[in-house]
């Protein structure tokens, strides 16, 4: 619904740039320096050892994979210039690129494709899953490379982006530790930008490439990747112009007035589809309370999903009250939620639950934790504990440090229940599956089953819909599952974040595909 | 005794201390971490978002963080006895590689707050004393005690917004303009073009503690018999403040600043993380955020070294300004 509403707004602020008065706008202009935000600052720099979301935004810039995407998730060529998928989906050739040097001069040939996809499967956390179907890499020339899958891997054509399987020289890998490899901090690849240097802390340096292989791209001579830990200075340094181009909302939603009001910024929220991010409300079914279904229903009768979409995320945020969010557009359930907002029914639900009020006007006490990134889940947490208030359930909120947060829930399991974001990735498969099937539920790690969720059919669907080959079929195992999820409610979906980039109206063309500025900004050129 | 004599002395003894305390403080703070919940792996699976149980145990197993605690501390002090300070995960980078490279940033921007705190501290004293009771006097107390309240990082961020944002006469963050390349005059005019805001920031607190500190000591000063004596012999106002009487005020001066140096330290790391310095005191809170203890360790052990070093120092500008203290 949302989309519709603001898509002519894009519409039209694409077409100041190419109203035919400002001609000379549509000519990139070559030179300049584009100062890029990174924050936090990234462990490493490329994405074979690392899918971190800070590494995501510099990756790209270097190092270059087989395809990129348009903005309906269709493949456009990178290095691979034509592609093939076999009938059974088991087998994916690739023809490359030809002409396409390494940043030290040697030659880009299927030799490193094979090497690539190898290793970002066997040491790259996301990529061990993503790629685990495939069994050999086979180089009949040094321009064609074929995979061969033990299984079909439906969303896999979708993985081959530069963050997902980043192509890296197989010459200075090869025989190697990976995971220590100094090229990890130092990247060499095939992409616009050449790595110069990294000064920790404080910013890492990209020069244009004058050898890339999409002449006359780059436009822009250097990359200065800034690093700028404080949110009161990010939000300074778009101002005075120090930074030209920051992603992932940079700035405290609090002070998005004051950059609309700037007219030398703007505001983008295209280009994250290849991530898109979802909140939800994680509830921990092993507590005695939650294990209720009807106390959940109650929580979920009790949130007004319209408070926060326009009070904590100042309308940035569109309804997603499914685990699927609607930038996956083929997959997401459109049905509205089937809890609508209801103080009575919300009470009723837990009455009939057993636990009537007390003396006090209470019925229960809960703990909620919140992810502590940004401001604004402490402030879904203040909603929570006003909202649950009025239905009788007490709730104090707890404070706490990321690490801290992270072992408390998914080690320690020590939690009642939290909110907080998650990315759907590129596909249910990759970014959705992890949070609902049985077999994530790993005390430990991060990020998986944090609910203790487990449903047989859920775990059918799931498992079915990662290798079935036919889209619609798969579609509808999805539209299932999330039927499922609403009725089970093993944790409450809110909101898709529409998050923002922020840009010096002097930067242009940094979106030309679906990873937006997390891809390799060769296109950019800069007002001089 | 001649100087270097003294010195030598001094050196001597401060490392007969300095050792043990620096080895207690690592021993010590390496027990306390313990008790912090997550380890850097924690941390960079969540930030990952996409870890597995088999990446976390290859990375627990490569940074030695699947071993026994004592095991654990066994190896640190072994590397430390070979000067390493073991390696970042958070970073992926040496810890001694890291921490030096911050320390000129931390260094430079410590050594200029502290010397304009002195500096403008003592003259703004030096003023409330002379003419305690009447106006300067009271216009400066009042100066003082603003400073004093007001937290350093929001003194930053206004003058951020006026220096940087309306009136563009100041760089907003960062130690240098990244990819100039300047060399020799321009490098070091670049340098402190960036120095300026962050430096007010950090020395504001402490002008206000100096200049109160000078003004009290020379009053109580100003009452005693020498100072009678020196205006009975007929010198001139101005000679018997400097040199008598500001002379005395600032043995207690002194110490106070030896002591502010570990104070510093820990107000540069709010500083840093406003104006995106690349310093010392943002690496080490960074590296508690990240559970980068290795970092924190290294960053803990060098400030322990920098501020025995400062009072060190303190030690012998006292018994050079009054030759009565004996450097024992």
């Amino acid at each position: 619904m949302r989309k519709s509403i603001l898509l002519p707004v894009l519409i039209l602020a694409s077409s100041v740039f190419s109203i035919p008065g400002q001609a000379a706008e549509a000519t990139p202009q070559r030179g300049g320096t584009l100062n890029f935000l990174a924050e936090p600052e990234p462990p490493v720099l490329t994405s074979l050892v690392s899918t971190s979301g800070a590494v995501m935004k510099v990756n790209a810039k270097v190092i270059e994979g087989l395809l990129t995407y348009d903005f309906n998730m269709q493949p456009i060529p990178q290095l691979a210039t034509s592609w093939a998928v076999s009938p059974d989906g088991k087998q994916y050739t690739f023809h490359l690129r030809k002409g396409v040097k390494w940043h030290d001069g040697q030659d880009f040939t299927s030799a490193d494709v094979a090497f690539s996809i190898l290793t970002v499967k066997q040491y790259n956390s996301r990529a061990q899953g993503t790629f685990a179907n495939v069994t050999e890499v086979k180089t009949p020339d040094p321009y064609t490379a074929i995979l061969e899958l033990s299984k079909p891997a439906p969303y896999l054509l979708s993985a081959f982006s530069a963050n997902e399987a980043p192509m890296v020289p197989k010459h200075l890998y090869e025989g190697t530790d990976i995971m220590t490899n100094p090229h990890n901090t130092a990247p060499i690849g095939t992409g616009p930008f050449i790595f110069k240097e990294w000064v920790r802390g404080s910013h890492i340096l990209y020069v244009r490439n004058p050898n890339y292989w999409d002449k006359p791209k780059p436009y822009v001579d250097q990359l200065v990747v800034k690093i700028i830990p404080d949110a009161a200075t990010r939000t300074i340094a778009l101002e005075t112009g120090a930074l030209d181009l920051g992603s992932d909302s940079p700035v405290p939603l609090s002070e998005i007035d004051r950059i609309k009001k700037n007219s030398k910024l703007g505001i983008e929220t295209r280009g994250y589809g290849y991530s898109p991010t979802q909140t939800r409300i994680e509830f921990n079914l092993d507590n005695p309370y939650l294990k209720n279904l009807k106390v959940r229903q109650a929580i979920a009768h009790s949130i007004n999903i319209d408070v926060l979409k326009n009070v904590v995320w100042y309308g940035y945020a569109v309804k997603s009250p499914t685990p699927i969010t609607p930038e996956l557009a083929a997959f997401h359930d459109n049905t509205p939620s089937p809890y609508a907002f209801d103080i009575a029914k919300a009470n009723a639900l837990l009455d009939e639950a057993g636990f009537p009020r007390q003396a006090n006007g209470i019925r229960f006490k809960l703990v909620h934790d919140y992810m502590p990134y940004g401001d604004s889940f402490k402030r879904v947490a203040e909603y929570i504990k006003s909202s649950l208030a009025k239905v009788g359930i007490e709730v104090t909120i707890r404070s706490q440090d990321f690490a801290t947060f992270i072992k408390r829930v998914y080690t320690d399991r020590d939690f009642d229940f939290d909110n907080g974001s998650i990315s759907n990735l590129f596909d249910p498969a990759v970014g959705v599956q992890r949070l609902y099937w049985s077999k994530t539920y790993k005390p430990g790690v991060p990020f998986g089953n944090g609910s203790h969720y487990s449903n047989p059919e859920v775990d059918r669907l799931l498992e079915q819909a990662a290798i079935e080959t036919d889209p619609a079929k798969r579609v509808e195992m999805y539209q299932q599952f999330q039927r499922i999820i609403a009725t089970d409610i093993p944790d409450l979906n809110l909101l898709q974040i529409n998050r923002q980039t922020i840009y010096n109206k002097r930067v242009h063309n940094f979106l030309t595909d679906i990873q937006g500025v997390n891809g390799s900004l060769a296109d950019v050129w800069l007002e001089q | 005794m001649n100087r270097v004599e003294r010195i030598g002395r001094v050196v001597r003894r401060t490392l007969l201390h300095a050792l043990p305390t620096a080895l207690g403080i690592v021993i010590l703070v390496f027990f306390l971490l313990q008790l912090v919940p997550g380890d850097a792996v924690d941390v960079l699976a969540g930030e990952s978002g996409s870890a597995t149980a088999a990446t976390m145990a290859h990375l627990r197993a490569q940074f030695g963080l699947d071993q026994p605690i004592v095991l654990q501390l066994y190896h640190y002090l072994g590397n430390l006895a070979h000067f390493n300070l073991g390696f970042s995960p958070r970073y992926n980078a040496p810890v001694m590689d890291l921490v030096i490279s911050r320390l000129p940033s931390t260094l430079l921007l410590m050594l200029l707050s502290q010397g304009v705190a002195i500096v403008i501290g003592i003259s703004l004293g030096v003023v409330m004393a002379a003419w305690a009771g009447k106006w300067p006097d009271r216009l400066l107390s009042l100066l003082a005690l603003l400073l004093y309240s007001t937290p350093g990082f929001w003194i930053g961020l206004m003058a951020l917004i006026l220096f940087s944002v309306h009136l563009d006469w100041l760089p907003s963050g960062g130690n240098a303009t990244i990819g100039a390349e300047l060399a020799g005059w321009a490098n070091l005019k670049d340098m402190l073009r960036h120095a300026v805001l962050p430096v007010l920031a950090l020395s504001s607190f402490f002008i206000a503690i100096y200049a109160r500190l000078t003004r009290a000591a020379m009053l109580e000063i100003a009452r005693q018999d020498f100072v009678r004596t020196a205006h009975a012999k007929g010198l001139s106002p101005l000679v018997v403040t400097l040199r008598h009487i500001l002379r005395c005020a600032l043995l207690p001066i002194t110490t106070v600043a030896g002591m502010h140096f570990g104070n510093l330290l820990g107000g540069a790391a709010v500083i840093e993380t406003v104006f995106s310095w690349p310093g010392l005191g943002r690496l080490a809170l960074e590296a508690v955020m990240a559970r980068d203890f290795n970092v924190l360790l290294g960053v803990l052990l060098l400030s322990a070294f920098l501020v025995i070093l400062a009072n060190v120092l303190v030690d012998l500008l006292q018994s050079w300004l009054d030759p009565r203290i004996k450097v024992r």
